[in-house]
């Protein structure tokens, strides 16, 4: 097992840990070799913490050696998403306006997997602000497909999607506001999650679009996402939106993973013009196999789900126009103080600080809050909203679950949507509406086309979490494509 | 010269008394070295997110009910969007189109009348920085302090209602009487605990149409609002009268020239892009919470001072004065529960009470006197035991002084006034005899020398005699020798 302890999957590998068949230290210099031996090739990771890594695994077999007990995740390596905070490191949001930023705080997600004995390897490139489907907007560097190096991971969270795709570490964090986790899960063949919203606590999560960010987990199987879950899961004071609820055992659920007599409703709107038939065909063959599963399929409709991608850009846009108001080189941060006055300080260091994408938006959602545009925008988007949730409301009359792709495509070539930022939020057209709508939905790897990997989307009611899960596990386990590691060949195309 | 009249409306910002700040634990006191009463949270670095103290809301509820205000059962904060080095976020957490109330009055008195005036809405909100523009140490730069940043605030707007400076500090002297009874706010104007923003017009007396208002800002004293309000007035008319028109503006107060100045466009030409706060859930306020907040108000100063002239039989102005302010009426009841009658507390606690308190920089919450000793004061005047120039002159400041019981001072001090006769008698004897020009003047018809006689015998029983009884005895006596 030692050298190769990267192939496992969180459960396993924490019980290896705890049955002493292997070290943390063991454990976390197998991650961290695999991360040398890829990362050139991949640039997966903003930057990878080898010592602070090393030290806290032995602290903890140390523990362990004087006899005590590890956490659920004891010793089991994980990658953050460079956008949630930790105390005494950079937290970057890949931007420049943050490039040296040290977090004084934790957030409370890394509290509580720390407090699970988790060992964090490294914090992960992402589109910058976590705004952009490929990763391609973090200003630092681009972050490749494990599949297929020439191809985009994926985004907002492809550095995190593409390291456990690629074997880094079975456990990454991301945050979804559109589809960010499960979007670059689809496109890395992994298992990406994206929670109710205010079952995960945000309190530490750089904020893009408060109503919409929710903090979830990227794994190599179901039964790691749910063990990853339940462990950050569950209310936190710091969090005024987060939910007074508490996960449960999520784990022991989608172990008994049984979706007999479940209702699993495929909406019409989500098998559109323009979407790849392969994926197509794939999705379609899928969602079939839950009727061998024992489940019922039906034909829903969610008929507001064509305006779901410019309801998104309004409210993620003008919330982002207010949340990133604060970088203006006055208290932290980038700051470009050459002579001038203070609207030249805060003009210089935005300019220079934010990317194009970036700036792109905190445009959108100042014009859509601006005097005279508010009511034709934010608050007619904010309308449209409530339409896109009772979608759900009613689509839940009929059904349990609702099934569909997770992307319309396969994962895209590097460069090939950038400079067309229309299609670049195309890719997010299935996932948005779970935002909108606040539901819990999975992305779980269901087939491969040409060598490169789909995603299907499960859906739930809210707080349903584990249900979504265990659906996602029944199906996993007809799919024979969980715990892969991807090739992650290093070649450039 | 065509009459005019003034239509004012204020804009009152006073922040609540609370221990910690609106969203976040840090402390609220005033004057701690800057920038040492932070934290993630109220510095709002990347990633957090505010938690509103409840403390801070209900304070605002239970204002609101003082001013008579209608509750919101549904009430949400709002981002308000703008750009400045003391507002660390870049936007203050606001209420915009649902506050937290709305549609009360205060009723003050002014110059003899009763006035109402209008409260359009009372909001919650956070307070940005302090900036300081000039570094005590030199060093040319600006400096920022954020020790105030998410202090609670409250803003409370009038409708323009009020008429002239006058009846705008009556106003703002009653609202901090309010508030400062409710327990909601120091109301300290000096400190920036309570800021006002008036906001003024000017139209020919009996007009139905307002006309065009100018927003005065930086006023930190009364006086200087009433200066303030004054000149614009004036302003108004001087521009009125020579044909020109009042610009829509912004006005700061210069009260070193007296005068005001337009602010610069470039800071009032603010679009401030509000919207739903999405870090904090809508909230709702049963009528059930509402009473349970209104069960805590304690009796307002109107109110209190009504009963005081009808149930006590004071007259208004020693009600006013002993309900302008809760420390000081809560003691004045305290010295009527110790047993004492009402008119006679009032005039202790008014003519030597709050003097004493002056003088000697006291506070009614902490006083050095109890109550229940005033009251025994009192009862040893009434009972004749001393006599009140000595109760005022000796006893009192000795009280103050040691701080112990008025009955043990006076056995102490010997301040028991004379009552014997035959000590008296004696007195009066030799005051006769040894003022024989008193004893001629009388003779010669001056009444006055029974007075001198008077003074002469309480000197000789260094005040404690009965003063009527002295002055009983002398005239007995000196018809006697007539």
């Amino acid at each position: 097992m030692a050298g190769d302890s990267w192939k496992l999957g969180a459960v396993e590998l924490a019980a290896a840990i705890a049955g002493k068949k292997i070290s943390c230290r063991q454990a976390a210099a197998d991650a961290l070799a695999r991360i040398e031996a890829l990362e050139p090739g991949l640039k997966a990771l903003m930057r990878s913490c080898g010592d602070e890594a090393l030290s806290r695994a032995a602290a903890l077999d140390e523990r362990l050696a004087r006899g005590g007990q590890l956490g659920p995740l004891g010793g089991v390596p994980v990658v953050l998403k460079d956008n949630l905070c930790w105390a005494g490191h950079v937290t970057s949001c890949s931007s420049k306006i943050l490039e040296s930023y040290e977090a004084p705080y934790t957030a409370t997600v890394v509290e509580r997997l720390l407090a699970a004995d988790a060992v964090v390897v490294g914090q992960s490139n992402m589109d910058e602000f976590a705004m952009g489907s490929s990763t391609e907007n973090s200003a630092f560097q681009t972050t490749r497909n494990p599949w297929d190096v020439s191809r985009a991971p994926g985004g907002s969270s492809g550095g995190s999607a593409a390291a456990v795709a690629a074997g880094y570490a079975p456990l990454a964090l991301g945050s979804d506001t559109g589809g960010s986790i499960r979007q670059p899960a689809g496109f890395c063949g992994i298992v990406g999650m994206k929670p109710t919203y205010g079952s995960v606590s945000r309190y530490g999560l750089v904020a893009f679009s408060s109503s919409l960010d929710q903090i979830g987990p990227l794994t190599r199987s179901v039964a790691d996402a749910a063990l990853f879950f339940q462990t950050i899961a569950g209310h936190d004071a710091k969090d005024s939106t987060s939910a007074k609820w508490q996960p449960g055992d999520v784990l022991s659920t989608v172990r008994a993973a049984d979706v007999r007599g479940k209702r699993f409703g495929v909406p019409r709107e989500y098998f559109i013009e323009g979407m790849e038939k392969p994926v197509e065909a794939a999705v379609r063959a899928a969602i079939a196999r839950f009727k061998n599963l024992g489940g019922e399929i039906v034909e829903i409709s969610l008929p507001h789900s064509g305006y779901a991608v410019a309801v998104y850009y309004i409210v993620a846009t003008a919330e982002c126009s207010s949340n990133l108001a604060r970088y203006d080189g006055v208290h932290y941060g980038l700051s470009s103080r050459e002579a001038g006055d203070l609207v030249g300080l805060y003009s210089r260091t935005r300019r220079a600080g934010f990317g194009a994408e970036v700036k792109r938006r905190i445009m959108l959602g100042t014009y859509a809050l601006s005097a005279g545009y508010y009511d034709a925008y934010y608050l007619k988007a904010l309308k449209v909203r409530a339409l896109v949730k009772r979608d759900f409301d009613r689509a839940f009359e009929k059904c349990d679950y609702v099934l569909g792709p997770t992307s319309p495509t396969v994962p895209f070539k590097l460069g090939e949507r950038i400079d067309d930022p229309l299609a670049m939020y195309l890719s997010d057209i299935f996932t948005i509406s779970t935002n909108l709508a606040g539901l819990p939905g999975v992305s779980v790897p269901c087939a491969m086309v040409d060598g490169l990997p789909v995603g299907m989307q499960v859906i739930g009611r809210d707080f349903d979490d584990a249900g979504v899960l265990a659906a996602a596990a029944a199906f996993e386990k007809t799919a024979d494509l969980a715990g892969r590691v991807a090739p992650a060949k290093a070649e450039v195309a | 010269m065509a009459e005019y009249e003034a239509v004012i409306g204020l804009e009152v910002h006073v922040q609540l008394n609370t221990k910690s700040k609106l969203f976040c634990g840090c402390s609220t006191a005033f004057g701690a070295e800057a920038n040492t009463q932070t934290c993630p949270v109220c510095l709002g670095l990347p990633g957090v997110l505010p938690v509103l103290n409840r403390a801070a809301f209900e304070k605002s509820v239970r204002a609101a009910l003082a001013l008579d205000c209608e509750i919101a059962p549904f009430t949400k904060f709002d981002r308000k969007n703008y750009y400045y080095p003391d507002l660390p976020k870049n936007y203050q957490i606001s209420q915009y189109d649902l506050p937290l109330s709305r549609n009360g009055r205060l009723a003050f008195e002014v110059a003899g009348h009763e006035k109402s005036v209008r409260i359009r809405r009372a909001h919650l909100e956070e307070d940005a920085g302090k900036l300081l523009h000039e570094d005590p140490r030199g060093s040319g730069r600006s400096l920022v302090d954020l020790n105030r940043t998410g202090t609670p605030l409250l803003e409370i707007v009038t409708e323009p209602d009020l008429s002239s400076a006058e009846e705008a500090v009556a106003y703002l002297m009653a609202l901090k009487q309010l508030l400062k009874y409710v327990d909601v706010s120091d109301c300290e104007m000096q400190e920036g605990s309570m800021r006002c923003e008036p906001n003024v017009s000017v139209r020919p007396k009996g007009a139905k149409e307002l006309g065009v208002k100018t927003e005065i800002k930086n006023l930190n004293s009364f006086r200087n609002v009433a200066a303030a309000i004054e000149y614009e007035i004036e302003r108004h008319i001087k521009l009125l009268e020579a044909g020109q028109r009042v610009r829509q503006e912004t006005m700061l107060w210069d009260a070193d020239r007296g005068a005001t100045a337009p602010m610069r466009s470039k800071e009032e030409a603010q679009d401030y892009r509000y919207f739903p706060e999405p870090d904090l859930p809508p909230f709702t306020m049963t009528a059930e919470e509402t009473g349970r907040l209104r069960a805590t108000l304690p009796e307002l100063p109107a109110a209190r001072r009504a009963r005081f002239e009808t149930a006590l039989g004071l007259d208004a102005y020693s009600a006013g004065v002993l309900t302008a302010e809760r420390p000081v009426a809560d003691w004045y009841e305290s010295v009527l529960s110790a047993g004492a009658p009402a008119p006679e507390a009032a005039k202790w606690v008014i003519n030597d009470c709050l003097r004493e308190r002056e003088d000697r920089k006291l506070d009614f919450a902490d006083f050095p006197v109890k109550p229940a000793e005033l009251a025994a004061l009192i009862g040893l005047v009434e009972k004749k035991t001393i006599n009140p120039t000595i109760a005022r002159q000796k006893l009192l400041p000795a009280m103050f002084e040691t701080k112990r019981g008025a009955a043990e001072l006076v056995k102490e001090l010997g301040l028991a006034q004379v009552t014997d006769a035959g000590a008296i008698s004696a007195a009066v004897e030799a005051a006769i005899a040894k003022n024989p020009k008193a004893l001629a003047d009388y003779r010669g018809g001056k009444a006055e020398a029974v007075m001198f006689l008077v003074g002469q015998v309480m000197r000789e029983t260094k005040g404690k005699a009965n003063a009527g009884a002295v002055r009983e005895l002398l005239e007995k006596r000196l018809a006697e020798l007539k």
